[in-house]
């Protein structure tokens, strides 16, 4: 029995050929009950994301189930094969857990390290398990992915790294207070960035949104949309006392607040700490300002850099969390090997035979007066009564059944066969 | 006996010293774990120890530079972990333990013998005067700690030092509100150190106050950690200036400590 994927996401296809292939909305059991058909294929759970739609399925032939699949996605779709072909990805075996086992921990998402697409995952395998597609392999499959993800997310600090202008905002927010649920918010001005970012905070929670806008139409628009109140432009310096967090993105062509009226705000608000963030290129506020105590100034130019470093900080906890999934991988195709029919039968019989031999010894030191006639005798019956035991259960393994991965898993429960044993 | 649970101590804080230290560089949970549990280890041991003096002695054993300097590290990890559970930030421990160990190994390095108490300090005085001015001077040498790792921190965010060691310290905010506890903390200790002393000199040498060194000193801390919460709270002089008046105030405690033992005479210094 083999692991096969088959699948695309956003890096081998366009946003058009995902939607084309997705299984949304009911399409989603209608393909799981397609695929079902599909001779060969033993076990199935179906992924549909915006960023990727995966096939994940076990079949004793891999080659043909993969072409079999590819097939039903064409027509199921409703498009010609070349179509998406090109597309598409199709991993097997320990290539196929290692792809499983990347998605669920964040390593193959377009922002690596969201956390998004475990949730997702664990869902549509729960959805297979309750329209019962899954099999042991799968739902090992899935476990492991899941153990997985948690290590490498406890492990390593991949989902620690902001890379976007507006999570460094909120990162550097976090560095400077301790809880923003507290803090006053004003945001100066409007702009697509400032205003990301502005969302961004007011998710994390904060107290109070003051909206500065020069027209104050947009302004009592945009503080709606904040579910804070709007100010104008001409008060906005007699809030800055009460505001600890400043995000700074007008139109202005020169400074709008100097490092004069700065200090004057600090020594009004008692000197507790105020970050600015400055998005507006020309910059609006005095870069001098960054040299009071207590203000902490950054610019678009800093908040980038702060992004370029969490970047190669995430590269080299991705390096951390690909030994992680390696690990699994070894273990989980592991366990799939010992899964394999012959060592289970092998141990079954050196059980058995364990088991007649010290009942047989045990006997002869209870009777010692016994001729070598009459110990033959009872010698052969043990052998009779221990070979017809095991006989069913060693067929059933032989026997090339569809739920054979069940039976070895059940038999080995059963007679506490466990590693060590296979080993041997 | 005393002795090995001492030098067991004193290896439990060594370890702790290497593991907070590389923690710097490339901290992990499991690291501050692994830097708790040798850390309690440490401490367990170097309570059997104080314990085992203390029966020996039949009071507080604080009556040798090697107890007294033993005793103020113990104290040390008591307020580490009243922070450590507070505030659960593992990096903390960084900043702190070295200085346990510096302490231990100075205090290893001393003469162990046990001195005998002139008959006119037996009272039970001696517990509570000495307990209260250690733990009170322990709060302010963790103070000391913070204010340092306030300063980096501080110093990263305004050099926009966004990497490292910055994404493993907490917020300045913490940092300052966490000194301040230290030093809400430590001030009324030392307060009630010096009145239990007073009171305490008072019944054993016939007067309060006699301007003996170690108390001029004490007064001397005592108003710098004043003046430290009176403009805090007056003229707002919060983060970076307290950071730097706490490491300021522990220097004044360590001369108190220290400086008066070695360098005055004194009637507190160990005969």
């Amino acid at each position: 029995m083999k692991v096969i994927v088959i699948g695309l996401n956003h890096k081998t296809a366009n946003v058009e050929t995902r939607e084309q292939l997705a299984f949304n909305g009911p399409k989603m059991e209608h393909g799981l009950y397609g695929l079902q058909k599909i001779r060969g294929i033993r076990e199935l759970a179906l992924l549909s994301t915006c960023n990727r739609v995966e096939i994940y399925a076990c079949a004793e032939d891999a080659l043909s189930a993969a072409e079999d699949i590819k097939n039903f996605l064409a027509a199921f779709h409703n498009i010609a094969r070349t179509g998406f072909e090109g597309s598409l990805y199709t991993h097997m075996e320990s290539d196929a857990v290692r792809h499983v086992f990347r998605v669920a921990s964040s390593l193959d998402s377009m922002i690596v390290g969201e956390p998004q697409i475990l949730g997702q995952l664990k869902d549509i395998f729960d959805f297979a398990l309750s329209k019962k597609t899954t099999g042991i392999l799968l739902n090992k499959l899935m476990k492991t992915a899941i153990s997985t993800a948690k290590r490498v997310r406890t492990e390593t600090r991949i989902a620690e790294n902001a890379v976007s202008i507006s999570f460094a905002a909120v990162e550097l927010a976090k560095k400077i207070f301790i809880n923003l649920s507290e803090k006053n918010f004003m945001l100066l001005g409007a702009g697509e960035m400032a205003e990301l970012a502005a969302h961004h905070l007011v998710n994390n929670g904060v107290k109070e949104v003051a909206v500065v806008n020069r027209t104050h139409e947009r302004g009592c628009e945009l503080a709606r949309e904040f579910n804070g109140r709007a100010v104008r432009f001409e008060d906005f310096a007699h809030e800055l006392a009460r505001m600890d967090i400043i995000i700074c993105s007008t139109g202005a062509p020169s400074y709008i607040l100097n490092k004069e009226q700065m200090n004057r705000v600090m020594k009004e608000r008692k000197h507790r700490p105020v970050f600015i963030i400055d998005i507006s290129v020309p910059r609006n506020i005095d870069p001098e300002i960054n040299k009071i105590e207590n203000v902490y100034l950054y610019d678009v130019d800093d908040l980038q850099e702060v992004i370029d470093s969490n970047i190669i900080e995430r590269k080299k906890e991705a390096e951390k969390a690909e030994h992680i999934v390696s690990e699994e991988v070894e273990k989980y195709v592991k366990w799939m090997s010992s899964l394999d029919s012959v060592p289970t039968v092998v141990a079954l019989r050196r059980k058995a035979e364990e088991i007649r031999s010290e009942e047989l010894e045990k006997f002869r030191s209870k009777f010692p007066d016994m001729n070598g006639e009459q110990l033959k005798a009872v010698e052969y019956l043990a052998t009779a009564i221990v070979n017809k035991l095991i006989h069913p259960p060693t067929t059933a393994l032989k026997d090339d059944s569809e739920d054979r991965d069940e039976l070895i898993a059940m038999i080995r429960k059963l007679y506490g066969i466990n590693g060590e044993d296979l080993e041997r | 006996m005393g002795t090995i649970l001492f030098e067991l101590a004193l290896t439990c804080y060594f370890a702790v010293t290497i593991i907070a230290v590389t923690g710097l560089f490339r901290g992990t949970r499991e690291s501050s774990r692994l830097m708790l549990i040798v850390t309690w280890a440490g401490f367990l041991l170097h309570s059997a120890n104080i314990i085992y003096r203390y029966a020996a002695a039949g009071h507080l054993p604080i009556t040798s530079m090697h107890e007294a300097t033993s005793f103020f590290a113990w104290c040390i990890v008591l307020i580490f972990f009243f922070l450590e559970y507070r505030y659960r930030i593992g990096i903390i421990g960084s900043f702190i333990l070295p200085l346990v160990f510096i302490l231990m190994l100075s205090s290893s390095v001393l003469p162990r013998g046990m001195q005998p108490l002139s008959p006119v300090l037996k009272s039970y005085w001696l517990g509570i005067h000495t307990f209260l001015a250690f733990l009170g001077n322990a709060a302010f040498a963790v103070a000391f700690g913070i204010g340092i790792m306030y300063l980096l921190q501080e110093h990263y965010l305004k050099s926009k030092h966004t990497h490292g060691l910055f994404k493993r310290l907490p917020s300045i905010q913490v940092l300052d509100e966490i000194n301040y506890k230290l030093i809400t903390l430590g001030f009324p200790l030392l307060t009630l150190a010096i009145i239990s002393g007073a009171l305490w000199a008072e019944s054993a040498w016939g007067s309060y106050w006699r301007w003996d060194p170690k108390e001029t000193w004490s007064l001397i801390t005592w108003f710098v950690y004043a003046l430290i919460l009176h403009v805090r709270l007056t003229a707002g002089w919060r983060g970076k200036r307290a950071a730097i008046l706490s490491i300021i105030g522990f220097i004044i405690v360590l001369f108190t400590f220290f400086g008066v033992n070695f360098a005055l005479k004194s009637l507190h210094s160990f005969s």
